[in-house]
């Protein structure tokens, strides 16, 4: 089953619109899953991740309820058919 | 949200660009420079520590940089003074994945005369990158990319950042930097190789007083007129390099402090420079509750206060490192900026002082331009977009920003 991804609404500004993008693919985990996030949609790449792939400071990801910073990172094993969710952090000044 | 306004500037109308921690405005006013007009805010709510006006080759760009707590840091620039501006799909400043560095911000952007499609940027963490054509792809400058004193560069209170770029007006080969810390550094290769050039600069929170390198400088201004003419706030300390930065020379004299953040040249006069002495590098005010700008007119052989119209109690304000800057108007103009979001705006050359803008968000960027040829016109409107030359950009969300 596919993988649905929901990004936040200033990043729906670089995704044509779309609040929540399906990864037709299966991927292992949710390296592979923004990989396949960028194919579809590459502005999204820089602002979710740094020049070292790694996610930014104040952007969480999950799967299903686990954040990926208190699992295996990039790493985190997506189940089939999972939801993901790119959540901007409370952060600020 | 604060609603955005917009200015639309005429030619010879003059730019004072500010930077704030909750985004960029563009004040502009005819050559009286007494009735300003304010746009923006543009980046609403991310720090905006560089801007720039490009007016070289007919241009009228704008130039600023957004750091965004969340999405990073990126350039944008706009052809109509902020009405649109370009988005990036990828981020056009970055750091290549091998050298384990990651952008934090971009402290200053620089527009080389005699150069119209180069820009230099200076970030965080420390290190210099170059455009060579117009702002749409952007290298870092390997020389500094790789220099052997990186390990031992230490950020100051601001992080550690190359902020201050000068190059030489006559020789395009050479340019001084100034970083904090780490301190001077000059090429005369075109970046290949940047040597330490701090000699007769002291420090005081490291035990050797005059090292080579580690000092915490905090801006450098090129004399007009006299290009081997340079002056140097350091964090304690105001000198003045007579040999292009290869030496020194203190030039604290009746100052009620030699500490201080912001320095600006004269844009006719090789002898005059600005800054705004702070009490100490604890506390950080303007000395006695008074907000004065202070002022050489020989060189630094001593300063003058200047104190009209800025207030005199309990004025207890900062203007940080790269908030005030000088038009190239006669008399010239003299600008800055404070941590409690005043603009303040001199059009005689800091006799008077005119409060031109407040409530604004803590101020960290003030630039000046004079609007060029073309001003208020797209390439289209002045008659389309020029055969073999692309479309320039406009607000395009997910489009690669291709013009120059």
């Amino acid at each position: 089953m596919p993988v649905t991804i929901n990004i936040p609404s200033y990043l729906a500004t670089f995704a044509n619109g779309q609040r929540s993008v399906k990864v037709a693919a299966s991927p292992a985990n949710v390296s592979d899953a923004l990989e396949a996030l960028w194919k579809l949609h590459p502005a999204l790449r820089d602002r979710v991740v740094d020049e070292q792939n790694q996610v930014r400071q104040h952007i969480n990801v999950f799967v299903g309820d686990e954040c990926i910073r208190f699992a295996q990172g990039l790493a985190t094993t997506v189940p089939d058919g999972a939801e993901i969710m790119i959540v901007p952090a409370v952060s600020g000044g | 949200m604060p609603s955005v306004q917009h200015v639309s500037p005429k030619k010879g109308d003059v730019l004072v660009l500010v930077g704030t921690m909750k985004g960029a405005f563009v004040l502009t006013a005819d050559r009286g420079r007494k009735k300003w007009k304010v746009g923006g805010p543009y980046s609403i709510g991310s720090p905006v520590y560089a801007m720039a006006y490009d007016n070289r080759q007919g241009r009228h760009r704008l130039w600023w940089a957004t750091q965004s707590f969340r999405w990073g840091t990126f350039l944008s620039s706009s052809d109509d003074f902020g009405k649109t501006a370009t988005q990036p799909e990828t981020y056009s400043v970055k750091f290549p994945a091998e050298s384990g560095l990651t952008l934090k911000n971009i402290w200053q952007l620089n527009l080389p005369a005699g150069e119209p499609d180069t820009l230099y940027c200076g970030v965080e963490p420390s290190c210099l990158f170059v455009s060579r054509d117009a702002g749409q792809s952007w290298t870092p400058v390997e020389g500094m990319l790789n220099h052997p004193h990186r390990a031992q560069w230490q950020p100051g209170g601001g992080g550690l950042c190359l902020h201050t770029i000068v190059p030489h007006p006559a020789n395009h080969n050479s340019m001084i930097i100034a970083m904090s810390t780490g301190g001077c550094y000059r090429t005369d290769d075109g970046g290949k190789t940047w040597k330490p050039r701090n000699v007769g600069v002291r420090v005081q929170f490291m035990p050797e007083k005059y090292p080579e390198f580690g000092q915490c400088v905090h801006k450098i201004a090129r004399a007009a007129g006299k290009p081997e003419r340079l002056y140097l706030q350091n964090h304690w300390g105001l000198y003045r390099s007579d040999d292009n930065g290869d030496t020194w020379k203190d030039i604290a004299k009746n100052v009620p402090s030699d500490f201080g953040f912001c320095m600006a040249g004269h844009p006719h006069d090789s002898e005059t420079a600005y800054i705004v002495p702070i009490e100490s590098d604890e506390y950080r005010c303007t000395p006695e509750g008074k907000l004065r700008v202070y002022r050489t007119r020989n060189g630094g052989g001593s300063w003058e206060p200047l104190s009209g119209g800025l207030p005199q109690k309990n004025a207890l304000e900062t203007v940080l490192r790269d908030s005030m800057s000088t038009d190239s108007m006669d008399p010239a103009g003299v600008y800055f900026g404070t941590r409690s979001g005043k603009v303040y705006g001199s059009h005689d050359e800091g006799k008077s002082w005119q409060l031109i803008q407040e409530g604004l968000p803590p101020v960290v960027c003030v630039k000046t331009g004079i609007v060029g040829d073309g001003a208020g016109a797209s390439p289209q409107r002045r008659g389309g977009t020029e055969k073999g030359k692309k479309k320039p950009a406009t607000k395009s969300a997910g489009k690669k920003s291709r013009r120059k």
